[in-house]
């Protein structure tokens, strides 16, 4: 894992006193609110529905176990006991005390972690695919460039006053795990026909009240010139996109109003005039990150894995876990285990301090000592020995982390929404919870197969409801809630924006109407390898919009 | 600040209304009495019967935006025999908590 240097603990440490002197005058009234809200959102503080929230950045998803069981003591000790995880690989502190952040801050900063750029209109955590050093797939491991990213991207002068936010997303295989075309920049590492290390470039993407899926504007783009040509594209968009509309200023509109033969000019014109003297990655530099992301020191002779083939044959429901959330790792006799934040009934992505002391517990023990965030609001344990899965799965299981559900109906994204968040219209997670008890049932949940739900509280789209398989939204219709439905939306490599597939329901109406989509995709799949995705992409909307309203007409 | 009590939130002048804000050092959501405390029970909040008494009580209430309180607006209330609720839902969500069931129990406070 990446440790910080003398440089980034300088820069950390001094944002903390610089934070905790803005707070203090805050609370002694020498800063009016309007001063203090820029300042305290640029430290990841936000005021919601209840309480303060404090959003640490988890950078490319990675965390150790010092740092996990860090975030589990400020659970403890300064909110409810508990945290969400997010869909940035951010963790949220729901309950926080504004003269309590700068303790927090602190002990965070004695951890490595920070609050940093998790708000504003600046660039963002960098998030990346959270199998990143451990999956079959991969070209190669993402979090060095994540890393190179984060460190060019924090403070920088140029960057931090943007017209909107600005988020990032790295990916090293060609299965999209990190949703990157949904990204304002994404970026894929591959390998060109020389063998030679670069990047394909998506810029452009994003959800909100205007989805757009990027544009590839490089197949290609050599390592080396990474930082250079980020540079031009913040550049351009620093320079065009629009300051007069919030609603219109995210990138993905510059492309747009643009187009992408036009966008694509601008930023190589920019990249060729820029004076790259400085901005050239040497790849002994890149060498030097990429020491601190080396594979751990895996045991290579691997000869079979008795008691985890044994567990498999007698434990039922180990071999269901086994079978949902254990992974191919790139290392024979490894595994990648997801760690699911969806019980039946819960709240998708929260998780106790006990908890986070029990996954820093297995993470030390078996999984080389680190852990990931993803993007889908569970965590990873990204390298355990085949044989030490049955004892994974017991200690999972003791602290009620063992469901089965993986890229299942009931493995649900959903965020905060009205129940916490201040620009929610409608409650999200009261739908997850009972979309998640409806279809309860293991043998059902294997029956229907594949099936991402989706669940955003506003048109803000932190839910991701427009790359949901299913995707609900939550609007305000009169005073009260409504629900709308998107179909065929996908955040993966095939990227897709989910369809509208007709009017709105209520929120007792929506869990039916779920049922309803589903009960239909049982119907018309031509067999149960055919996916549900696949299957809207085959037979479109008029199926389940007969389903869903024909009775109506 | 949010919206102030006689706009957007506010449209119809004929509303009853109260001052809500959250509390500037824990964030918790908080009313402002009669008395001028900033307190958690709705129920003791000052009502504001109509416009005048609505744009005295937003007055008087701004002045604690410098030192107690962040957020403040104006909301409209319902009567209900000898209780009181906030009109909206994300208010009564606001003076109630989260419609969820919490991996832990509140504090006591």
């Amino acid at each position: 894992m990446y440790r910080y240097d003398e440089f980034d603990h300088d820069l950390v440490r001094e944002r903390v006193a610089e934070f905790t002197d803005q707070v203090a005058r805050r609370l002694s009234g020498e800063l009016t609110e309007d001063q203090f809200k820029p300042l305290r959102l640029m430290n990841g503080v936000y005021l919601q529905l209840h309480a303060y929230m404090l959003r640490i950045a988890i950078p490319y998803g990675t965390l150790s176990s010092r740092q996990m069981r860090r975030l589990a003591h400020l659970a403890r000790t300064y909110d409810r006991d508990y945290g969400h995880f997010t869909t940035r690989q951010n963790l949220q502190f729901h309950w926080t005390k504004l003269a309590e952040v700068p303790k927090m801050l602190a002990e965070l900063a004695e951890v490595e972690m920070h609050c940093i750029q998790t708000s504003g209109n600046c660039i963002r955590n960098v998030t990346a695919d959270h199998f990143a050093g451990a999956s079959a797939d991969e070209i190669a491991d993402p979090r060095p460039y994540a890393e190179i990213l984060r460190q060019w991207s924090s403070l920088h002068p140029e960057f931090s006053l943007l017209p909107r936010k600005f988020k990032l997303a790295v990916i090293g295989a060609p299965k999209d795990r990190a949703a990157i075309q949904v990204h304002d920049i994404g970026l894929e590492v591959k390998r060109n026909e020389a063998g030679e290390l670069g990047f394909a470039v998506w810029v452009g993407g994003g959800q909100g009240r205007t989805p757009m899926i990027a544009k590839k504007v490089r197949d290609f783009l050599p390592e080396a010139d990474l930082i250079a040509y980020m540079e031009a594209i913040l550049r351009i968009y620093n320079q065009q996109g629009r300051r007069d509309n919030k609603f219109k200023a995210r990138i993905k509109i510059l492309v747009h109003e643009m187009g992408e033969e036009e966008i694509k000019s601008a930023i190589e014109r920019e990249f060729a005039a820029i004076d790259k003297s400085n901005l050239q990655l040497p790849r002994d530099a890149v060498e030097r990150i990429e020491r601190y992301f080396a594979p751990p020191a895996f045991d290579t002779r691997f000869n079979g894995a008795p008691a985890f083939e044994r567990a498999r044959e007698t434990d039922k429901e180990f071999a269901s876990f086994v079978a949902r959330n254990v992974h191919p790792h790139k290392m024979p006799g490894y595994a990648i285990v997801t760690v699911s934040l969806k019980p039946i009934g819960g709240t998708p992505g929260d998780m106790t301090s006990a908890q986070m002391d029990a996954v820093a517990d297995i993470t030390e023990q078996y999984s080389f000592d680190e852990v990931r965030v993803s993007h889908e609001q569970n965590l990873v344990l990204p390298h355990v020995k085949l044989e030490d899965l049955p004892a994974v799965y017991a200690r999972l299981h003791a602290a009620d982390l063992a469901t089965a559900n993986y890229g299942l109906v009931t493995d649900i994204i959903c965020c905060p929404g009205l129940d916490y968040c201040s620009l929610a219209n409608a409650r999200s997670i009261p739908i997850a919870q009972r979309l998640s008890e409806r279809f309860a049932d293991p043998v059902r949940q294997s029956d229907i197969g594949d099936l991402k739900i989706k669940i955003s509280g506003c048109i803000n789209a932190c839910g991701h409801h427009h790359v949901g398989h299913i995707g609900i939204l939550g609007v305000d219709r009169k005073g009260e809630e409504f629900y709308q439905i998107t179909l065929g939306g996908s955040g993966d490599e095939t990227c897709s924006i989910g369809e509208i597939v007709g009017k709105g329901f209520s929120s007792e109406g929506v869990i039916d109407a779920v049922e309803t989509i589903v009960d239909t995709y049982l119907k018309l799949r031509e067999s149960p390898r055919e996916d549900f995705l696949t299957a809207y992409r085959r037979v479109g909307e008029a199926p389940f919009q007969e389903a869903l309203y024909a009775h109506a007409a | 600040m949010r919206v102030p009590g006689m706009s957007a939130k506010s449209k119809n002048s004929d509303l009853t209304l109260v001052a809500t804000a959250n509390d500037l050092r824990t964030g918790a959501v908080v009313y402002r009495a009669r008395d001028g405390a900033w307190q958690r029970d709705i129920s003791r909040a000052e009502i504001a019967e109509d416009k005048d008494a609505a744009a005295d009580l937003q007055q008087r209430a701004e002045t604690d935006l410098a030192l107690r309180v962040a957020d403040l607006a104006l909301i409209p209330i319902i009567r209900d025999g000898a209780f009181v609720r906030p009109a909206a839902l994300r208010e009564i969500i606001r003076a109630t908590g989260p419609t969820i069931e919490l991996p832990s129990p509140p504090p006591r406070l």
